[in-house]
């Protein structure tokens, strides 16, 4: 068993599907945070088979969670403090995306104005549709593929 | 402060107030000849655009305000680069309220989120296209009397045609209302609106491919125009397209009560020798399209004309 170092506080992104931590990485702009970020790929899991695991070391207001809602309903978050799951935050798919995705319809006021935010409204909960905020294009991208 | 980008951003209650006041202005134009003085309404029309623009600064002229304005983005600073935000925030310090024509999908929701004035959209690509819907829904009521219990055909090109969803969206809050969607399967309505519109209001709706076989059940036909690059092959267009020719001889097939209504502009989808017909209330819709600009214009301003 692979040993990474216990988090003080920080989160810990469990039942990432295998081989999608880096894009979850980029996703949450873990490059862009000066701490400690351990990335597993490929841990054994009984209910998985197989599946990668983020642990980050920050103050826990640092990340904005609510993507991975977005991402994938499956993640489990495990909030760290003092050494100890505090809480696991159930996820949930977040009532608006700004500039997470981009709109891809040409026609849009997103593809010519400038500075101005991507923003999709999750408009039927149900079916998981989101639909650009401006000209109300659905979003067609498929979110397992992150 | 009211923008309006959508026909659903107004409640029944409020459109039906809306109504009300353009009808009075029809009745007593009079009345709110200055209603509007020393107002302005900016007419930022980035594509051309000969009725909608028009009949908005119709609709200030008789409300006794003035109009400034341009009328293709070639002419506005647009063809300098600026931006949406930039041009409102310009332009309110200089009007009262915005008529907004854009190419671009959602360029008037953007104005409205920088603008100190009412913006109004006055049509965004293929995207909404509100006075028009507000102008149909006038010219409904003011004809029919109602706006519920009603067999609508709409007949043409409901695959990509923006006032036909507008309509359908505006009109479903009514009740008792049925569609008959007429259309070659090449421009059948999309399941997005059959789904999340029609089925989900529980409005009954039949697809059809023959005009004659809908006029006899039709309250009211509106009509759109088919285009021929819309079809995939020539055979089926030149199969179909007399089937969607409103001419004299199919008129004779609808009721006596029947009314037909146009977005215009028309191409040939309405033979000329309808218009004779009391039940052709095309151009009259033209004119609602004033009164209900007029109404939306003082609504949007908060101006109340006392009796």
């Amino acid at each position: 068993m692979l040993n990474v170092g216990q988090l003080n506080e920080g989160f810990v992104l469990d039942h990432i599907e295998a081989g999608k931590s880096m894009e979850i990485y980029r996703y949450l702009k873990l490059d862009k945070l000066d701490c400690c970020v351990a990335i597993i790929k490929n841990a054994r899991s009984n209910k998985m088979g197989k599946k990668d695991i983020i642990k980050v070391e920050c103050p826990i207001d640092m990340l904005d969670l609510n993507i991975l809602g977005f991402i994938d309903h499956n993640i489990t978050v495990n909030i760290i403090k003092d050494g100890l799951i505090v809480d696991k935050k159930v996820l949930s798919l977040p009532k608006q995306l700004v500039n997470i995705i981009k709109c891809k319809n040409p026609r849009c006021i997103t593809s010519i104005e400038q500075e101005l935010d991507h923003i999709f409204l999750l408009t039927d909960p149900e079916k998981e549709v989101y639909r650009c905020k401006y000209c109300e294009e659905k979003y067609s991208g498929h979110k397992k593929k992150y | 402060m009211k923008h309006l980008m959508s026909p659903l951003d107004f409640s029944v209650d409020e459109l039906d107030r809306i109504l009300d006041l353009a009808n009075d202005m029809e009745n007593h134009p009079q009345k709110y000849a200055h209603a509007c003085a020393g107002k302005k309404l900016a007419t930022l029309f980035y594509e051309p655009s000969t009725r909608t623009r028009l009949s908005f600064e119709a609709a200030m002229l008789n409300l006794g305000g003035s109009v400034l304005g341009f009328s293709s983005a070639d002419s506005s600073s647009a063809a300098k680069g600026e931006s949406v935000s930039d041009t409102i925030r310009v332009i309110s310090c200089y009007a009262d309220i915005c008529a907004m024509r854009h190419p671009k999908e959602g360029a008037p929701m953007v104005a409205a989120a920088k603008s100190s004035i009412p913006v109004i959209n006055a049509g965004d690509g293929g995207h909404q296209h509100p006075t028009q819907t507000l102008t149909d829904l006038l010219t409904i009521r003011t004809l029919k009397g109602r706006l519920n219990d009603l067999t609508i055909g709409l007949c043409g090109d409901l695959k990509f045609g923006r006032t036909v969803h507008s309509l359908i969206h505006a009109l479903v809050r009514y009740p008792n209302v049925r569609f008959v969607l007429i259309s070659p399967d090449e421009l059948r309505i999309p399941d997005y609106i059959k789904e999340n519109v029609l089925d989900k209001n529980n409005v009954p709706y039949k697809e059809v491919e023959r005009l004659e076989e809908a006029l006899p059940e039709l309250d009211l036909l509106y009509m759109t125009r088919v285009q021929k690059e819309r079809f995939f092959n020539e055979e089926d267009y030149v199969r179909m397209k007399d089937f969607y020719i409103l001419d004299k001889k199919k008129m004779e097939l609808a009721p006596d009560d029947m009314l037909v209504l146009h977005p215009l502009p028309r191409v040939n989808e309405i033979s000329v020798e309808v218009d004779s017909d009391p039940r052709a209330v095309y151009f009259k819709q033209a004119q609602f399209g004033v009164y209900v600009r007029m109404a939306l214009i003082l609504t949007l301003l908060g101006i109340k004309v006392e009796e």
